[in-house]
């Protein structure tokens, strides 16, 4: 991948926060009587534990409390948990499968809000091991959402004591959970004057639980928060902070996908806090520390030398690769019509390295020298309820500037204010982008209108009217639309159906979600296997599983439905392990070492999967392969898939994607691109030179769209089978026993029952439609009994 | 101007006796005679048989990537690191452009000069000797090799 235009510019003095007197960032100062604050808290539960320090990545307990009756109590963490488990994700899963139903919904009383770390997390000598990993039923798939994010609330949670904290049932009034290491008690205490939003109660947290007013000790207190937006919308994130001791503010990190915010809302639940007592580089307390070290310095070697040459990750975070998107038309733009727009120069990565302030170490955990957390300080906001005020702004990364490309909004400060109150309100940037424009091109079509928008204009690039959406959804707004605008596009896509708005067939082809989750930045109709990548995962549609799109559109290195379910079955496998571990992906392939090119595997980055090899062993005192690694993501991963069936989805009629994922849907986007069309139709056989001729767009774009989706359909057979699922996307018993799931008897026997259902159903077939040379990936129809 | 001592070896004079090294050992927290690993600066003998010395010259960037603010530059110009508040991520180990804050197999927190001239006092041909150099030059040459501007 190329890096972007040089950023560093001769003329061009980087912004720095380096005075005279120290650093300044230029926001506004808070004023709070902390004294206040803290005298209205009452203490509904407590519970003393016994503090003792993590042994070799585990801290051996997990943490769970019940909101509903004030209940604290720890749980073992066995040998068994972590041999299936592993941590992070795979402990979360397991939690939550224990704690729930197949009936369970987000807002059921027993639905948990899960957040752990992982054997790694917490590390402070490679970059990138700082990661929470959360989990919950979302209320926009009705299934299991993992979502990820930086900030040092799980390792502080891990130091200082828990393994991971599973919260189940709903407080009567506004609470905060409180693990404190220093006095080693957990506490349920009400929090009823902090503020909801975000970047204020993190702040004022951050500062009522340090255990003294300096930097140092504000720096050993994480909170979790969200804010007032997550409570009228499905599209919840909590905000995970990070004091910055240079900067003098908590900062933030989100976990965005899949409406965790919501859940936690719901649950009343104001803030979580986590303060440990001490904080060095051994709190992981790996079995073999200088492993690790020279590991790691090796990999800071490499960041050194190569990101200015690579991604410029410590210079513009993960923005550099608009420019790289926008070339080769995987930007999207106006809800995923195109990929690429001549205004989109405008949101180019040299605008924001201008904005973001340099020479900082941006790490959102200890020893990140990727340093992508790049900040706007002294942004001033021009919108809402803080208008005139002034903030250290995350961001944006690449996600929130592809967002604004597909609301058409081309101006960075307009991206910058609209990243800032997605966070400010606790809202999944990406899940409000996406949703927005689907918004806006029904606006377009005249599906929606002013008056059936309550008002407003969703014109693409219209910033001020997504802003007010945004403010409107905050305050509660009674407006149908708002209402139920906020729940995501697939009850938006419901509503206007059920309204007689247009053609139920173009309303759902166009919005852009998967299982009820909104798709993420990338256009991937010219990659078949990113369409995999995004239908054929677990959450839904989440570029985390897989990002295939260069190796399969640009490089061509996996031509075949084989070749795609090969890298459909490592890639998602292998990414999952960060989560399971506590780690942050982008130090894997963000930089890659100067030799990789010439590796057998580049995509692989082989060197550095050996990194994280090494790191496991030497954190653990055992001995772990790569192959090690993937094996433990593989029972994980199906354990999630298994959850999903177990939950009535996770079959093969829920991996379906909206049409706009897998080509043009209109005539209009057909013709945008009609030369790459035609020669495809012509390349593929579909039609003749002269027969293409007498063809309008329409018939040619049908004839496209007949081919793309069944080329979908073959590409799910080859990576169900490849996993080792039954055709209609089931783990088999047989799967799942070899993966070590053999006293799941439960889940085996729902498994079964399911795909017996599923045989009389007539389901156990391939989808794709097999011409006289093609066949499906296995003759054997019932494939898994010989296993 | 402001200005820091740095140590300035000369080869010429240096017969390799490593005195200095086993001097410095003993003021880093290790406390020891140990030298070589354990020492701050460290003498290398080139193919040529000339020796070498590699050894912080207070350039200060180190200061610029700690994320909890170990690293401090002195009244005296002196940048050093405090063992207290260092998380061991060695960001600072990394990323030194001159390779010379190190660190001590059994150890986690890295360690450096502090120009505290035991060295200078240990060698017994006064191969070494620390100077007054201004800060500003330092920090322009490691910043500019580094594509940043001096902020």
């Amino acid at each position: 991948m190329k890096g972007p235009e040089r950023t560093i510019d001769c003329d061009f003095k980087p912004k720095t926060l380096k005075t005279v007197s120290g650093f300044e960032t230029g926001n506004t100062r808070h004023q709070w009587d902390y004294a206040k604050l803290k005298a209205a808290h009452k203490v509904l539960a407590e519970m003393k534990y016994e503090k003792r320090p993590v042994l070799h990545g585990y801290a051996g307990r997990t943490l769970y409390i019940n909101l509903t009756a004030n209940q604290i109590a720890e749980k073992p963490v066995t040998e068994e948990m972590k041999k299936i488990f592993t941590g992070g994700k795979g402990f979360d899963l397991k939690l939550l499968y224990d704690a729930i139903k197949p009936t369970t919904r987000w807002d059921s009383e027993e639905n948990e809000l899960v957040l752990a770390a992982g054997p790694l997390c917490g590390t402070t000598q490679y970059s990138g091991m700082g990661k929470c990993l959360a989990a919950t039923i979302s209320p926009l798939t009705n299934i299991p959402c993992d979502s990820n994010a930086g900030g040092y609330f799980a390792p502080y949670l891990k130091f200082a004591g828990f393994d991971a904290i599973e919260i189940q049932g709903k407080a009567k009034e506004d609470v905060a959970i409180i693990v404190d290491e220093n006095e080693g008690v957990v506490r349920i205490e009400t929090a009823p004057l902090e503020e909801v939003n975000s970047h204020l109660i993190a702040e004022q947290l951050t500062h009522l639980y340090a255990a003294e007013d300096t930097d140092a000790a504000r720096q050993k207190v994480a909170i979790v928060s969200s804010g007032k937006g997550s409570e009228h919308s499905y599209w919840g994130c909590l905000n995970i902070s990070f004091y910055d001791p240079r900067r003098k503010v908590a900062r933030l990190k989100q976990h965005g996908r899949g409406g965790l915010g919501t859940v936690f809302r719901d649950k009343k639940l104001k803030a979580l806090v986590a303060r440990v007592e001490t904080m060095h580089g051994l709190r992981n307390s790996p079995a073999d520390p200088d492993k690790i070290a020279a590991v790691g310095t090796r990999h800071h070697i490499e960041m050194r030398d190569l990101d200015s040459h690579q991604c410029c990750m410590r210079e513009v975070g993960t923005g550099n690769i608009v420019e790289v998107m926008d070339a080769y038309d995987l930007l999207p733009t106006e809800n995923y019509r195109f990929g690429s727009s001549p205004k989109a120069s405008n949101l180019h990565s040299k605008h924001f390295y201008k904005r973001f302030t340099q020479v900082i170490p941006d790490g959102c955990w200890y020893g990140c020298t990727m340093a992508c957390a790049k900040v706007v300080d002294g942004f001033t906001v021009t919108t809402g309820p803080y208008k005139g005020m002034r903030f250290s702004v995350d961001g944006p990364e690449y996600e929130n500037s592809g967002g604004c490309a597909n609301m058409g909004i081309w101006d960075p400060d307009w991206v910058i204010e609209w990243n800032f109150y997605c966070d400010c309100y606790g809202i999944d940037t990406i899940s409000l982008a996406t949703g927005m424009a689907f918004y806006m091109e029904m606006y377009e079509y005249g599906i929606l209108n002013k008056e059936r928008c309550g008002g407003l204009e969703l014109v693409w690039g219209n910033g001020e009217a997504v802003l007010e959406f945004l403010h409107r959804v905050a305050a509660g707004d009674k407006h149908e639309f708002i209402q139920v605008a906020a729940k995501g596009v697939r009850k938006t896509k419901d509503w206007l159906i059920s309204k007689g708005w247009g053609d139920p067939g173009l309303i759902e082809n166009c919005g852009m979600e998967n299982k009820g989750l909104e798709f993420s930045e990338y256009v991937s109709k010219e990659s078949l296997a990113q369409q995999g990548g995004y239908g054929l995962t677990n959450k839904g549609p989440q570029h985390d599983e897989a990002w295939l799109i260069f190796m399969d559109m640009v490089n061509k290195q996996i031509p075949t439905f084989a070749d795609k379910a090969e890298a459909l079955h490592y890639f998602p496998m292998w990414r999952t392990w960060f989560g399971l571990v506590g780690l942050c992906k982008l130090p894997w392939n963000d930089v890659t070492p100067m030799s990789n090119a010439q590796s057998k595997e580049p995509a692989k980055v082989p060197e550095h999967v050996q990194n994280y090899a090494d790191i496991m062993s030497a954190t653990l005192g055992t001995d772990i392969t790569a192959q090690d690694l993937v094996d433990q993501s593989e029972r994980v991963y199906n354990f999630q898939r298994s959850m999903n069936v177990w939950m009535g989805r996770g079959t093969r009629r829920d991996d379906w994607i909206p049409f706009r994922a897998k080509g043009p849907v209109t005539e209009m986007e057909y013709l945008s691109r009609q030369e790459r069309y035609d020669k495809q139709l012509v390349e593929k056989g579909l039609a003749t030179k002269e027969a293409l001729a007498k063809m309008n767009a329409g018939q040619k774009r049908e004839l496209l769209a007949a081919h793309r989706d069944d080329q979908y359909e073959k590409l799910t057979d080859s990576v169900y089978h490849r996993r080792g699922w039954t055709p209609n996307g089931i783990p088999t018993p047989q799967k799942m026993r070899a993966l070590g799931f053999s006293s799941y008897k439960n889940l085996l026997e729902m498994l079964q029952k399911k795909m017996d259902e599923d045989e009389r159903a007539g389901l156990n077939k391939w989808g794709g439609k097999y011409g006289k040379d093609e066949s499906p990936p296995t003759a054997e129809p019932r494939y898994w009994e010989k296993w | 101007m402001k200005t820091v001592k740095v140590l300035v070896f000369h080869p010429e004079l240096c017969e390799g006796d490593h005195a200095c090294e086993r001097a410095c050992s003993k003021v880093q927290y290790f406390r020891s005679d140990e030298g070589g690993e354990k020492s701050a600066l460290r003498i290398t003998q080139g193919k040529d048989g000339r020796f070498e010395c590699t050894v912080c010259n207070h350039c200060g960037l180190c200061i610029d990537l700690c994320p909890v603010l170990a690293l401090k530059r002195l009244k005296s110009g002196v940048v050093t690191l405090s063992k207290g508040v260092c998380v061991g991520c060695q960001a600072c180990v990394a990323f030194c452009p001159t390779g010379v804050m190190r660190k001590a197999p059994g150890h986690i927190v890295p360690f450096k000069c502090i120009s505290c001239g035991k060295c200078v006092e240990a060698c017994p041909k006064k191969a070494l000797e620390l100077v007054e150099m201004p800060i500003e030059d330092l920090e322009r040459e490691v910043y500019a090799r580094h594509g940043k501007v001096c902020p």
